[in-house]
């Protein structure tokens, strides 16, 4: 390797989303030098496709006065099923408000409360009071007391990521974009940076830090068919656990969104149901209350995912080329509700569905869209295993979720997560000073030099690095979905470890020169892999239901035996992870009864 | 319709070979219901040349990294129907942007040198104090604000434009859009005479020669030549104050 490429700062910060970014800030704001690196542009990561809203107890509207941060952490932990971390929990809602207020200073044109009465679609009469005017606008999402996300129309991820991204912009914060971390650089338990791929060139460069992030959101990918970017391939989460140091905390819980279109696998917000949508079957009939008399459309999202997969089970799905789906109506909000608040969405329909969505149906499935698991860190975002590693956002299992996210509650830990983890960041770095072997690094990059010019020879066996990939996709989205069983999961484990094993004998049929996007395919699929392993294997050991983690054959939650957290390690060659176990800590709120959820689907129906 | 063999002819070029002259390549494809370019492009890189350059992030035409010239004109490629095109596709990389490879091209470093140049944040002199609440703003200002921010940075403007295929240092309508959302922005402090500095001259607003390619192409239905008037009278009005006072 040439030492001049060598790039070295007080702060790596993978991943430039909204959870990067704010950390990437905090640290700059304390003076210390951050890079930041990024697959894409910031501007375009996947926190901009977030849609619905921000969650933050303000309680400025009629339907969220009183609200506090303690009923935030009520719903926050029931919506978790008792899977999430009561001491982060606490924080989070604590905070949450100070961080809509911050981004509201830093430009977000967060929409406005506008005074006076209403009528609800459900015939209910609410009134906002003048005293409130011009505050922060909040609407109702799934498994909440209260109104309380904060949104601008429907492009909440959007307009926050452009006001981070200007903070970035103004600080003068290095962005490395086209950039990605393929493998972290680590000596005895500490991190010291990671050996990156220049997607310009192809070319490897070290870049070395006190403090490293991985900010890099989750891997939805790995499932085909999921409502995320197709950047979001797991890659920091792989990178973390392949050190052999690292673990992954709750692979198995997987989050699908009852609203991804049908068949582009594209999300339209919670906020349309939050806002009054229904769910309607074959026949035209509004089946939720059915199931969910209380909350109907708006418990939490593994609630209504199940709900709706199993009425299409029941035969109430409509049919369509692409299997069958549901429908989901809006059209009773009105056009000038939907082209204001639920814009996107409009936009969506009519580019991807070719429809009015003021005048048609929706058609829509539970589709993959977020990790509640991943790079497991302690309250402050210190990641187990290796000093001087941090993790936020989707990337992160800093439990916050547990078994289930609530709708707004990803952007809203975004941004709380960069702040706090951000501040911890800016004292570690003060505290340290930069102190490496050069050997150490040599080695990392020779090591994955290996692997680009073993990949570039074509030696290796014939495995096709696409279809392996294909493969790994179906297997996940066939037998580790919504519903489970072990029979279904033990197939996937069994399958998944033939597919890993294959992995090691990609040959490219290209010449993997340049930013080859082959070779990118071969170099990530190992990873990808060992996370679709992780999630499986989790979800054949944990014999209870708890949030979207549901069995079958075990269709309730077990206190007793599973109030705990899967610990996902990988030591350095083996076929399988190593599964460990941590106690769930239950600081303020015993497991009890969520408010919804509560009816369980027997095993074959 | 689902029976047509697509011919596709897309740019082909890898600057880190640059002893393969750039070149049109031809391939075909059957195509199938409702896909997109999106879905065409993948299947041909995944079953006829893994070496084909591309990006695609959100492939929901929100986040902008799919702009292309889709015969012949600028568009992204995620929200292209194949039904919606002749079956001969021809595709080309953005002009004006720097090129990565084939249909790939660099416009992360161009959008952020542009945004420092115009130092495109909220300029304020307030302290943010982390106990208060927040300022008030009225809901339809909120909106109008909304409606510029929707600005995805694809480049479609900028690639469109005759100016910026003229001069390296144009702005485009992507920039004079941004500098529009912060003039109308209540919590932006700075005074017209610093906008004038940056956007009044030929870089900025004056080199627009109004062709208005940006507001028939921007993929956001972007409002463009109304951003664009918005800022030219406003800078129009600080130069006659301007000549005024002197």
């Amino acid at each position: 390797m040439n030492w001049s490429d060598a790039h070295i700062s007080d702060v790596l910060v993978i991943g430039a989303g909204l959870a990067g970014e704010r950390v990437a800030i905090e640290a700059a704001m304390h003076g210390h030098r951050v890079t930041i690196l990024s697959l894409v542009p910031p501007r375009r990561s996947h926190s901009t496709a977030a849609q619905g809203g921000m969650q933050a107890a303000l309680g400025n509207v009629a339907e969220g006065y009183g609200d506090n941060p303690t009923i935030h952490f009520e719903d926050t932990v029931k919506g978790s099923d008792w899977g999430c971390d009561q001491e982060v929990a606490r924080l989070f809602c604590e905070r949450a408000p100070v961080a809509v207020r911050q981004m509201s200073r830093w430009g977000v044109p967060w929409s406005r409360v506008v005074p006076g009465k209403r009528t609800l679609p459900d015939g209910a009469e609410i009134e906002d009071l003048q005293e409130k005017a011009g505050l922060i606008a909040q609407r109702q999402f799934g498994g909440t007391a209260k109104w309380r996300t904060c949104f601008a129309s429907d492009g909440t991820g959007h307009v926050l990521q452009y006001a981070m991204d200007s903070v970035v912009v103004k600080l003068g914060v290095t962005v490395h974009d086209r950039c990605e971390a393929i493998s972290l650089i680590h000596h005895g338990e500490t991190c010291f940076g990671a050996v990156v791929i220049d997607l310009r060139t192809g070319e490897l460069r070290p870049y070395l830090a006190k403090a490293t992030v991985i900010a890099t959101g989750g891997y939805g990918r790995i499932f085909g068919t999921s409502t995320n970017a197709v950047i979001n391939e797991g890659t920091g989460m792989a990178i973390a656990q392949d050190t052999g140091l690292v673990p992954l905390g709750n692979m198995e819980a997987v989050q699908f969104h009852p609203t991804g279109i049908v068949p582009a696998n594209i999300l339209v917000t919670e906020g349309c149901r939050g806002d009054g949508g229904y769910l309607l079957d074959k026949n035209l009939h509004r089946f939720m209350p059915d199931y969910e008399p209380v909350k109907k459309e708006i418990a939490s999202r593994d609630v209504v995912s199940r709900w709706m997969l199993h009425h299409i089970r029941q035969g109430y799905g409509v049919d369509s080329p692409y299997g069958p789906h549901l429908w989901l109506d809006i059209r009773h909000l009105g056009p000038e509700h939907i082209c204001t608040d639920l814009r996107e969405v409009h936009t969506i329909c009519k580019n991807f569905l070719g429809i009015d969505c003021v005048e048609a149906l929706i058609p829509v499935r539970p589709t993959q869209h977020y990790s509640m698991g991943g790079v497991r860190t302690n309250k402050d975002g210190e990641v187990y295993g290796l000093k001087g590693l941090f993790a936020a956002g989707e990337a992160a299992c800093w439990d916050l979720h547990g078994f289930n996210r609530l709708g707004g509650n990803s952007l809203a830990e975004t941004i709380v997560a960069g702040m706090v983890v951000g501040e911890r960041v800016a004292d570690f770095v003060q505290e340290q000073s930069l102190s490496f072997p050069f050997s150490l690094v040599e080695d990392a990059m020779a090591a994955q030099a290996q692997r680009l010019a073993d990949l570039r020879s074509r030696k290796n066996g014939a495995e096709d690095a696409f279809a392996l990939r294909h493969r790994m996709e179906e297997t996940l989205t066939q037998n580790v979905g919504i519903f489970r069983n072990h029979d279904a999961l033990q197939e996937a484990v069994t399958t998944l470890q033939g597919l890993y094993e294959r992995a090691q004998n990609v040959r490219l049929r290209s010449s993997g020169l340049g930013p080859n996007p082959e070779l990118l395919a071969a170099l990530r699929l190992p990873g990808m892999l060992r996370l679709a392993l992780c999630i499986s294997f989790g979800a054949l050991k944990r014999t209870e239901s708890r949030g979207s983690h549901y069995r079958e054959d075990y269709p309730r939650r077990d206190d007793d035996n599973w109030l705990k957290r899967t610990l996902a390690y990988w030591k350095p060659g083996a076929p399988m992870p190593d599964l460990q176990y941590e106690p769930v800590k239950i600081t303020e709120l015993p497991p009890g009864s969520r408010g919804y959820g509560e009816m369980p689907i027997e095993a074959g129906d | 319709m689902a029976d047509r063999l697509l011919t596709f002819s897309i740019f082909r070029y890898n600057p880190t070979t640059p002893e393969i002259p750039p070149r049109m390549q031809e391939y075909q494809l059957e195509e199938t219901m409702g896909m997109s370019l999106f879905i065409a492009l993948n299947r041909l890189r995944e079953e006829l040349d893994p070496s084909l350059m591309f990006d695609f992030v959100c492939r929901a035409a929100i986040c902008g990294s799919c702009a292309m010239l889709i015969n012949g004109r600028p568009g992204l490629a995620c929200k292209t129907l194949t039904q919606d095109m002749p079956g001969k596709i021809t595709l080309m990389p953005l002009p004006v942007f720097k090129l990565v490879g084939d249909l790939s091209v660099d416009t992360g470093v161009w959008f952020r040198y542009l945004n420092v140049r115009t130092e495109a944040w909220i300029h304020t002199g307030k302290v943010f104090n982390p106990k208060g609440i927040e300022e008030r703003m009225d809901n339809p200002t909120a909106q109008a604000i909304y409606d510029a921010e929707r600005c995805i940075e694809c480049g479609c403007c900028i690639g469109a434009c005759a100016t910026a295929n003229m001069r390296a240092d144009f702005m485009g309508a992507a920039l004079l859009n941004r500098i529009a959302r912060f003039m109308i922005d209540p919590r932006d402090e700075r005074p017209m005479a610093q906008y004038f500095d940056v956007v009044g001259t030929d870089e900025g607003v004056f080199g627009c020669i109004g062709l208005m390619a940006c507001d028939d192409l921007c993929p956001m239905e972007i409002p463009l030549q109304g951003q664009l008037a918005f800022v030219r009278r406003k800078m129009a009005q600080m130069a006659l104050k301007c000549a005024r006072c002197k």
